[in-house]
């Protein structure tokens, strides 16, 4: 039955009040353990085609007549554009239209940053658009830029007020502790790079538009293309069947589908508008740079008595502030936390979400300090960690929580620290550090699914969800199999079209398998259910005593076992259709991943260079329902974590705000050569409070604790704390310098 | 202009500052390679021509006179399957690129050892970060 209720809904750590209409969910959970197919490693449905190059991305999307468009971007960190002048641009051979500033959602007048879209144009070919752009006459309004976001507290240029947080007396506990360690902690801003750019292909077919995306959240996309286009959501189709890598960057429409919508509109033609990788690297959002005053402060025994920090996140112009404070608040059980959180509005390119935005940025400044203060203390950081477990998340249980599990199957990677350091020599010093997680991961409703039963016995899956390469198609397909009682290979899943499936959230915050995943198994049990009443009738026998198993119809004496496709041949064209939605959440819980990793470094004390040899993962976030494809979650998670740990670094000229690592020779992600040994483990026990599951998101927690876990790494190997990221050559000898009593050098 | 893909003859009318990647893909509709950057860096619309791996995209079309295979003429090599197996993909936009290096590798050092497959392949871009299964399924590729 539906129900209507009130609750709030968290997406990538974000909490929002809503009504919303519920579906109970009577299904009760599989056994824990590996299934038929749930729980057992599966090759991914789609990774023939990925691989052979048959895969249409939006990338490889050419229809007939269709024009390509380019935008103009803002060469100013901050400037109005007083006129823009369009005729040169239309005087252009190939130029079919040119819109300006109000033309279209996302084109605007005011500047904020180098690479704000101003106006676009379309063009039969894609050079023609990029030169039409370039001759688009403007005539610019020089604003006062500020891009440091100490400078922008200061002034507060802020977006919103600061966010304050206190539990306990901070001061007090503080006052009254044995060790206080302090210190300032920095990250950097961090690009996503997917390596399919964003971009669109739009066509209007009558009113009606169809609107193919690189997206994360094709319902998102309809939703906002028909808010801004002041048309229907029904008139709006989007399909992304494929798409090159999001990470967060892809949440919503952005200037490109909407210049291309716009575009196509006026010229009776499809267009196409694709960021080249550069605009890639200045307009596509990023994880913000931080700077975190941190405070930590315990009792001799190692409790912590006082976490605080002061958080700026460098925001840019726009973008939403993330929990940077979030793991201070939640990784321990500290009875004294204060924090306060401002976000600067600097000149600077937007901020987007960016895997597990805030609490990458938090954990590492968090997990630091704590090793630190395990260090005054001459503690162990594990026990530390294991010592100050938080036991409910700020007085609310959890819905599960296996950290302490996780901590004891991280301790025979911690063994290793030993024998490690003893491998140190005269310049290369090795050693092993830790960090734990914790994120967010649960999903929520509301996702639907439905559930096609062929009579050739094959079954599809429905829903307009998206693949953005997580795996979650394979992983819906084997959820429908375990139910519906069939080989992995009898279904398929169509997804990534909201003209043919039904509503599914979307494919961020580790919400896709613990969102969708229980509208899928639920409308796999609607057509389970149907097959039976029809077989009951067929065999008069009752439907309590039919079950499906191994693509057969048994009964419970054994009498009855006939195939399934078999049985369903007589239907014919007929089609049994099931349908499934995600039920609600727990009341009054909290729904968090946790997890452990540790990692050996090498760091060449000489030329400052580190070398990540060793990183074992431990990651508790409830039933794996594909374990090969986790893995690829986990190593994925932390190899990208290893490049803004290490190599990736944005640059900016202060003096104009413009981004000088456009490239991604410039700007440098690791390759197969920067991979160190991942060993990655799952406590894999389903959470016993959420859905029919029990099964939270893992695209996010892996890549949580990795630089933290490095920074602690080099600093048993060195001693020198690390304060900053990326740990450049520079900041570990600043920090090796600063070890040895040395003035710092900047 | 004349070019010889996955075995089969073309002829093609284009602008000679068009690159190998836009005939490929524009032209011929070879869209299994892949332009992740348009400038050399990324490695993701790799091809071979005359068994070498060569980026498409900062080649010009004009000045290719050897014999170029894409992913599309390698379709069929034990490596998609080692790939499908190990699931090194998971966006898949790198993976074409991917395959077509280590098909070249493989071609010239049919057991390659760790060491070699990090350096063939270091050019190759994964932002999903499949390197350790792209890693095993160069290993096993005969498997
Ligand atoms: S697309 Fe050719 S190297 Fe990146
Ligand atoms: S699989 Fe996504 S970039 Fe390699």
């Amino acid at each position: 039955m539906a129900r209507l209720i009130r609750t709030e809904k968290e997406v990538e750590g974000r909490f929002e009040e809503v009504w919303l209409v519920v579906e109970e969910d009577p299904l009760s959970q599989w056994p824990a353990g590996p299934r038929d197919v749930v729980g057992r490693a599966a090759t991914r449905k789609d990774a023939l085609e990925r691989v052979r190059g048959e895969a249409r991305f939006t990338a490889d999307i050419r229809l007939p007549g269709m024009l390509h468009a380019a935008v103009l971007r803002s060469p100013y960190a901050h400037a109005r554009a007083a006129r823009v002048d369009l005729a040169p641009a239309l005087a252009l051979p190939g130029v079919r239209a040119a819109i300006g500033p109000d033309d279209a959602p996302g084109l605007e007048t005011e500047a904020g940053y180098v690479g704000a879209p101003v106006a676009a144009v379309a063009a039969e070919t894609d050079a023609q658009a990029r030169a039409g752009a370039a001759a688009i006459a403007v005539e610019w309004e020089q604003l006062e830029i500020v891009v440091d976001p100490e400078e922008a507290v200061e002034r507060g240029l802020l977006h919103g007020e600061p966010e304050r947080y206190e539990r306990g007396d901070f001061d007090d506990a503080v006052a009254h502790a044995d060790v206080v360690v302090e210190g300032t902690y920095t990250t950097s801003v961090v690009l996503h790079n997917a390596l399919e750019t964003h971009q669109s292909v739009c066509e209007w077919v009558g009113d009606r538009l169809d609107v193919y995306t690189s997206t994360q959240y094709v319902w998102g996309v309809r939703e906002e293309v028909a808010k801004g286009l002041g048309i229907a959501p029904d008139k709006v189709r989007v399909v992304c069947e494929y798409m090159g890598g999001g990470f967060g960057a892809k949440n919503s429409a952005g200037e490109f589908t909407f210049a291309a919508a716009v575009l196509a509109r006026a010229t009776g033609r499809p267009v196409r508008c694709a960021l080249t990788r550069r605009e890639e690297n200045v307009a596509a959002g990023n994880r913000n740079g931080t700077i975190q005053k941190l405070t930590a402060a315990a009792r001799s025994d190692g409790t912590i008595v006082a976490l605080g920090g002061e958080f700026i996140n460098a925001l840019g112009w726009d973008g939403w502030s993330a929990s940077t404070e979030g793991p201070m608040k939640m990784l321990y059980a500290c009875d004294n936390v204060r924090t306060v959180r401002s976000t600067a509005k600097i000149n600077t390119p937007p901020m987007k979400a960016f895997r597990a935005p805030g609490f990458v940025e938090g954990t590492f400044g968090l997990e630091c300090i704590v090793d630190e203060l395990a260090k005054k203390l001459d503690l162990d950081p594990l026990e530390m960690r294991r010592k100050n477990d938080a036991t409910s998340n700020d007085g609310t249980p959890y819905s599960s929580k296996n950290l302490a599990e996780c901590y004891a199957r991280a301790e025979k990677h911690w063994e290793r620290r030993h024998e490690v350091r003893a491998r140190s020599d005269a310049r290369w010093k090795r050693g092993v550090g830790m960090a734990s997680q914790v994120w967010y991961g649960g999903g929520g409703p509301p996702s639907y699914a439905w559930t096609r039963v062929g009579s050739d016995g094959r079954i599809v899956v429905v829903t307009a969800m998206q693949d953005i390469g997580t795996g979650t198609r394979t992983a819906m397909a084997q959820i429908a199999a375990e139910e519906l009682g069939v080989p992995l290979d009898r279904v398929e899943v169509a997804l990534g079209d909201t003209a043919r499936g039904p509503y599914a959230t979307l494919s961020a915050g580790s919400s896709t398998t613990p969102s969708v995943g229980p509208a899928v198994r639920a409308a796999a049990a609607d057509a389970k259910r149907q097959i039976v009443e029809i077989a009951a009738q067929r065999y008069d026998l009752e439907e309590r005593v039919l079950d499906i198993r191994d693509a057969t119809i048994v009964s419970a004496d054994g009498n009855l076992s006939v195939d399934l496709t078999e049985f369903l041949s007589m239907l014919g064209n007929a089609q049994i259709l099931g349908k499934g939605a995600r039920g609600p959440n727990p009341t009054g819980m909290s729904v968090l991943t946790f997890g452990v990793q540790v990692v050996e470094v090498a760091v060449d004390v000489e030329t400052g260079e580190v070398r990540v040899e060793r990183v074992a993962a431990i990651h508790d976030v409830g039933r794996i329902i594909n374990p090969l494809g986790a893995e690829s979650q986990v190593e994925g998670g932390i190899i990208q974590g290893i490049g803004h740990t290490l190599s990736e670094q944005r640059l900016l000229d202060p003096e104009t705000g413009r981004v000088l690592t456009t490239t991604l020779d410039a700007y440098r992600v690791p390759t197969i050569a920067d991979v160190p040994e991942i060993v990655c483990e799952f406590v894999d026990e389903p959470d016993a409070h959420l859905t029919n599951l029990g099964s939270k998101g893992l695209g996010e927690p892996p890549i949580v604790p990795i630089a933290a876990a490095i920074g602690n790494a080099i600093r048993d190997a060195t001693g020198a704390d690390v304060h900053g990221l990326p740990i450049t050559r520079e900041e570990m000898l600043r920090a090796l310098k600063e070890r040895r009593g040395a003035p710092a050098a900047v | 202009m004349k070019l010889v893909v996955n075995g089969e003859e073309h002829v093609v009318e284009v602008p000679v500052e068009t690159s190998l990647a836009e005939v490929l893909r524009d032209e011929l509709g070879l869209t299994g390679t892949k332009v992740a950057c348009n400038e050399g860096h990324c490695g993701a619309c790799t091809v071979q021509v005359d068994g070498m791996p060569v980026l498409s995209c900062i080649t010009l079309a004009h000045t290719v006179s050897g014999r170029v295979t894409t992913i599309e003429g390698l379709r069929d090599h034990p490596l998609v399957a080692a790939f499908v197996r190990a699931d090194a993909v998971q966006c898949g936009f790198c993976t074409p690129g991917q395959v077509v290096s280590a098909a070249a590798l493989v071609a010239a050092s049919p057991e390659p050892t760790v060491d070699e497959i990090r350096h063939a392949m270091a050019g190759n871009i994964c932002r999903c970060g499949t390197y350790p299964k792209i890693e095993e399924a160069i290993l096993h590729w005969r498997d």
